[in-house]
């Protein structure tokens, strides 16, 4: 299922590499990007059009935060929990997170529309607190703010 | 003084490549053309540039380094994988002047005898990403990029790459393997990037803030430059200031302004009572409130025990636990960590372990020292910086804060309310 679904974007993306394997990095955004989550299915894919022991595609998926095995949210919130926005108060905006949407940071909602993920650095530390939704930016967060932004969220998702 | 904000701050400047030019932009690289590489290295060495990526090497005797291997073909890589936790420098630039980094890496390419650049960027930073493509291709339109630049005989080309979310991959070795499509393990030292890089061929790797400086030097000389600042790391720099400050912001200043200046002066004060100064991001030693007369140049704040890194000055108030915020630092690194090296992957780890035992009330009387004896052995033992700065901020903490922490193992009181001083 989810490799039908970025199929095509992979198939591009390889075509316009030759197949080597610095596409690698590319298809795995991709895959995310268009299913959630980099599925068995994608890895068995991706490692015989690269000619990778699934192994070598399995460790880069599972190597940096933004790839993700299990099936993430459609929203991802990826809330920074380092120095200078725990300085600022990240504590409470993870707080205020996990109430609005009943889960605790990591996981994803039931309805698999929004992922908490606690994140490194995200470069926003003049607006401190701060997070992203998806591509979106939100700075000096406030737990008022955080409920506004997940009812603007669940309302787009509601259309 | 401004060499790389002088744009962005320009009322109306938008960055697209029609302002750009307006500014002046892409005459360096013209300028560049109808030079020998030698003359540009030569400026660049009597600029005294050094790389604001942190580790502060000089960025002339790099591009000659690369202009001498005998391997090719050669690359230019910028390392715009911003991610050390107070630095937003690379990504004002990024989205708001792509021009002036183009610019500069052209003039690399030109320099060291390289004809594909990449421009390594952080996987977060989605608007940087979406700008600078679009700049790459007005960039190619105006045949700023491409076959035969500007009607010269040289050509160049720039890819975007995406990072994926490691902090390591900031880590110039690691970065390039993450660019070869692996995950990100740094590489054992020497050999350099300069000789065995990409694809294991000779490549120029420079922060984006160290590239901006460029176009400016080739304009007005290495001497011009080297008047700047401090006399013995000139230029200016870009300050990151967050954290308990009353302004926080990108403030561009040159060189060997003082702590207390940057606070006071352009940050607008602490907001709070000081309590202490991280001048140079988690991998960075604390400054206590003493010591804010510190420059803020590479061999100064070295002297003071602390480093620049990439100037994320974050300002921390008497409202914050020391032991908690060594805790969050180490488990900052844990997370991190890229794993290939014992020292760094269980060094942080440990590190890790005691600080929250310590904050629940499960701290020891041999911890302090057992703490010191793991730093010196992960600073001594760990294959890249991740590791040998890991326990900085840590051990900082400690050396500055003693009490703080004897509290806290002894008396198992904290005294802020922070720490849950109980099994969690």
């Amino acid at each position: 299922m989810s490799l039908e679904k970025c199929k095509k974007q992979l198939e591009t993306i390889l075509a316009g590499c030759e197949g080597k394997r610095e596409s690698l990095l590319p298809c795995l955004h991709a895959a995310c990007e268009q299913c959630g989550h980099v599925s068995e299915e994608v890895i068995s894919y991706l490692a015989e059009k690269l000619d990778l022991p699934r192994v070598e595609v399995y460790s880069a998926a599972s190597f940096y935060s933004m790839f993700s095995l299990e099936e993430m949210g459609k929203n991802v919130i990826r809330v920074c929990v380092s120095l200078s926005c725990y300085l600022k108060g990240s504590n409470k905006v993870i707080k205020a997170l996990e109430n609005e949407l009943s889960i605790t940071a990591g996981q994803t909602t039931p309805d698999k529309k929004f992922t908490i993920e606690p994140v490194s650095c995200l470069g926003l530390c003049d607006k401190a607190p701060a997070m992203m939704v998806n591509e979106e930016v939100y700075g000096d967060l406030t737990a008022a703010k955080i409920k506004d932004i997940i009812n603007q969220y669940r309302q787009k998702e509601a259309k | 003084m401004k060499v790389i904000l002088k744009n962005i701050e320009k009322e109306g400047y938008d960055g697209s490549i029609a302002s750009y030019i307006s500014e002046g932009g892409y005459e360096a690289l013209k300028i560049a053309l109808k030079k020998t590489p030698e003359d540009i290295l030569s400026e660049l060495k009597k600029s005294k540039l050094v790389g604001r990526g942190g580790a502060a090497f000089p960025t002339g005797m790099k591009w000659e380094f690369a202009r001498n291997s005998k391997e090719t073909p050669k690359y230019v890589v910028c390392n715009a994988d911003e991610g050390e936790p107070g630095t937003f420098k690379d990504r004002l630039i990024l989205e708001n002047d792509p021009h002036m980094l183009i610019e500069a890496m052209a003039i690399a390419g030109f320099t060291v005898g390289a004809s594909q650049g990449f421009i390594y960027i952080r996987g977060e930073y989605f608007k940087a990403y979406d700008v600078l493509t679009a700049a790459i291709e007005d960039a190619v339109k105006n045949n700023c990029l491409g076959n035969n630049i500007l009607g010269s005989d040289f050509s160049f080309n720039i890819s975007l790459y995406r990072g994926a979310g490691a902090y390591v991959c900031g880590e110039e070795t690691a970065l390039l393997d993450s660019l070869e499509g692996k995950k990100g393990q740094s590489r054992v030292k020497p050999p350099f990037p300069t000789f065995v890089g990409y694809q294991n061929k000779p490549t120029v790797l420079n922060n984006v803030e160290t590239l901006s400086n460029v176009p400016q030097i080739i304009l007005n000389g290495g001497d011009w430059y080297s008047k700047i600042g401090s006399a013995d790391c000139p230029g200016t720099k870009l300050y990151c200031l967050s954290g308990d400050v009353k302004k926080p912001g990108v403030y561009e200043l040159p060189t060997g302004i003082t702590l207390k200046e940057l606070i006071d002066t352009y940050g607008g004060g602490v907001d709070g009572k000081l309590k202490a100064v991280l001048p140079g991001g988690v991998s960075s030693s604390f400054l206590a409130a003493d010591q804010l007369d510190v420059k803020m140049d590479y061999p100064s704040l070295q002297k003071a025990g602390s480093m620049l890194g990439s100037a994320a000055v974050m300002v921390v108030n008497d409202t914050h636990c020391m032991v908690d915020l060594a805790k969050r630092c180490t488990e900052f690194f844990d997370y991190e960590s890229c794993g290939k090296c014992t020292p760094c992957r269980e060094g942080t780890k440990r590190a890790r372990e005691i600080f929250i035992n310590m904050s629940q009330a499960a701290g020891e009387a041999t911890d302090i020292a057992l703490l010191k004896e793991l730093q010196d052995v992960m600073y001594d033992t760990s294959r890249c910086g991740l590791g040998q700065a890991a326990m900085n901020a840590a051990g900082s903490a400690m050396d500055k804060f003693p009490s703080e922490f004897e509290k806290h193992i002894t008396k198992k009181n904290c005294e802020l309310g922070i720490c849950p001083m109980e099994k969690v």
